[in-house]
């Protein structure tokens, strides 16, 4: 399945938006603001670039993915059903008891979580482990990996980074999702966090920035990224936490906290509109 | 038992992988820029596009070999006991036993017996930390050649395992034909008047001071007890229903390892009395191992005090 038309692609990431709220609110519990920031990111990877077959989860060449930011499994679930991994009837068990769609993703429970996420930090390694995996198989295969922007203030982000860069993993792309706000208020306060590109650049990654809602350039970056030789690409992917619910964006505050019955309803109802 | 021929746990790890890498093209190597001290360099050396020194960066190192894991590699992963199980436990709970994942930790230098580096260095709580993680098993090798066949074993065994090396050369106890089983203790001797349990590097101080008891006419028992995880529940069980006395040693704190594990066993099994011979709730420092081990009172003699 690969899906070109832009409108189209823009359908399915309001579709998931819709998932992710409703699956929040049933719950009552769990992550929005950041689900909602990386689902165009997640349509794209999805619906038009991933080499991967719902029938077959777990074909050993597919292209891999990694949900480092684990937090925002609604976003992965509601992705998920939407491409037909899982039934979107299930979505409604999200974070309940004995249901396979535990709080941060669960590889042994969810058909197409390809790494159990949840402890931050972790994910990029993970990455590296299936890029270099794919490197001495031949196997040919892309290695996806989304981060927050938050994320990387653990320190083993950076020491990922080395091994990427040193063992030139061109088939690895690391997405960040860049909506400048973590629990406690903005990257910029909470840890000093800046010169994102610098950094990513000196750390020998092919950078780009996009605008992490932009279906042609996210399609446009990651072509880009599978002619880079000799070196990982992170694309620094500027994005709005809340994104598409106006009372949730841009508000740290909606990092962990579900709507209420008035909120949902107005939440759903704008997503109608657009 | 033949104390001319000494070897580390170390050493024979490193030349099993070797001869694992040979029959087995799925294993990577994984190491912390320590490949020289935890003797990973032998493979490195043969098979060098499956060898990943990862820099000092244990973190990333455990995490790595989780994503080599889920590919369908067996990524053997090894640094000093207190840094692989330490620094990167985290890592190992959530990225490795948590999804359960097949990789195997091959900590080296665990124990006092690392010597001059001192504490810091000094890994004694990795037992506990390993033990308590559900997925994980927990290998605890005495000799050469119990080594060579566990490197070999946990090949075959799909799931975490946390194998406990040791940098301090000791005799070699078993012959080349010796059969073990992951999970099932060896017994060592026929006495009732105690049964000294032992795991690691001190199988052979207990085997030591079982050697001059009999020289007195004591008859004591040992029990090399080298899968922590899961315990032979059977072995401790039959040896405190047949023994006078319950010993239980170990070159790792006596909170949470060995002599903890003996004794959930037989609190709910078989009430008794247990002596724990480890490193009692400190931590190390430096000297020679020898030194060590005679300062925190887990040699030979140390075991026959306990039968005065």
């Amino acid at each position: 399945m690969k899906i070109t038309e832009q409108k189209e692609l823009e359908k399915i990431a309001r579709k998931i938006r819709k998932h992710i709220i409703e699956q929040v609110y049933e719950a009552q519990s769990g992550h929005p603001g950041g689900s909602l920031s990386c689902a165009d990111i997640l349509t794209v990877l999805y619906f038009n670039q991933m080499n991967i077959h719902e029938k077959e989860p777990k074909d050993p060449t597919r292209d891999r993915f990694v949900l480092s930011k684990g937090h925002c499994s609604p976003a992965l679930y509601a992705t998920l059903a939407e491409r037909g991994f899982i039934s979107k009837e299930e979505l409604k068990t999200f974070r309940k008891i004995n249901s396979n769609l535990q709080g941060h993703p669960d590889m042994n429970k969810v058909a197409g979580v390809d790494m159990t996420t949840g402890s931050l930090g972790q994910g990029l390694s993970v990455a590296n482990g299936m890029a270099l995996s794919s490197k001495l198989n031949h196997d040919g295969y892309r290695v996806y990996c989304l981060l927050g922007d938050g994320e990387i203030e653990e320190g083993q982000i950076w020491e990922a980074a080395m091994t990427a860069n040193k063992y030139h993993l061109d088939n690895l792309c690391v997405i960040l999702d860049y909506n400048g706000l973590q629990i406690d208020g903005k990257i910029e306060e909470v840890k000093g966090l800046n010169h994102l590109e610098e950094k990513w650049k000196s750390f020998g990654f092919h950078t780009m920035i996009v605008d992490g809602h932009n279906i042609e350039q996210l399609i446009n970056a990651f072509e880009t990224a599978k002619i880079t030789k000799g070196k990982p690409t992170i694309i620094l992917a500027k994005t709005i936490k809340g994104k598409g619910i106006s009372f949730m964006e841009n508000k740290a505050e909606w990092h962990g906290k579900a709507p209420k019955e008035e909120e949902y309803q107005f939440a759903i109802k704008e997503l109608k509109e657009k | 038992m033949n104390e001319q021929i000494k070897i580390a746990t170390r050493q024979s790890y490193g030349e099993a992988l070797v001869e694992l890498g040979k029959e087995n093209k799925d294993i990577v190597v994984l190491d912390a820029d320590l490949s020289s001290a935890t003797k990973t360099e032998l493979f490195a050396k043969q098979f060098p596009e499956r060898f990943f020194d990862m820099g000092i960066a244990e973190q990333d190192m455990l995490s790595t070999a989780a994503g080599f894991a889920t590919c369908g590699k067996i990524p053997y992963v090894s640094s000093f006991a207190v840094f692989a199980a330490g620094r990167a436990y985290d890592q190992i709970r959530n990225s490795i036993c948590y999804p359960n994942l097949n990789v195997k930790i091959c900590a080296t230098h665990s124990g006092i017996t690392v010597g001059e580096d001192g504490a810091t260095h000094q890994m004694l709580e990795d037992i506990a930390m390993m033990r308590t993680l559900p997925n994980m098993t927990v290998i605890s090798t005495c000799d050469a050649t119990q080594t060579k066949w566990a490197v070999k074993e946990i090949a075959k065994r799909k799931g975490p395992v946390y194998l406990r090396l040791s940098r301090y050369a000791t005799p070699v106890l078993y012959e080349e034909n010796q059969t073990f089983e992951i999970g099932k203790a060896l017994q060592i001797g026929e006495g009732t008047k105690a049964s000294i349990i032992a795991t690691g590097d001190v199988v052979c101080e207990a085997i030591k001071a079982k050697e001059k008891l009999e020289e007195q006419g004591i008859l004591v028992r040992v029990i090399d007890m080298h899968t922590i995880k899961p315990i032979d529940q059977e072995m401790i069980i039959k040896c405190a229903k047949e023994t006078e006395k319950i010993i239980t040693i170990e070159d790792h704190n006596i909170m949470g390892g060995l002599g903890s594990s003996v004794c959930e066993v037989l609190a709910e099994n078989y009430p008794c009395k247990v002596v724990r011979m480890g490193i009692k709730d400190t931590f190390g420092k430096s000297g020679k191992a020898e030194e060590l081990m005679k300062y925190f009172n887990i040699t030979a003699e140390d075991i026959i005090k306990q039968m005065a």
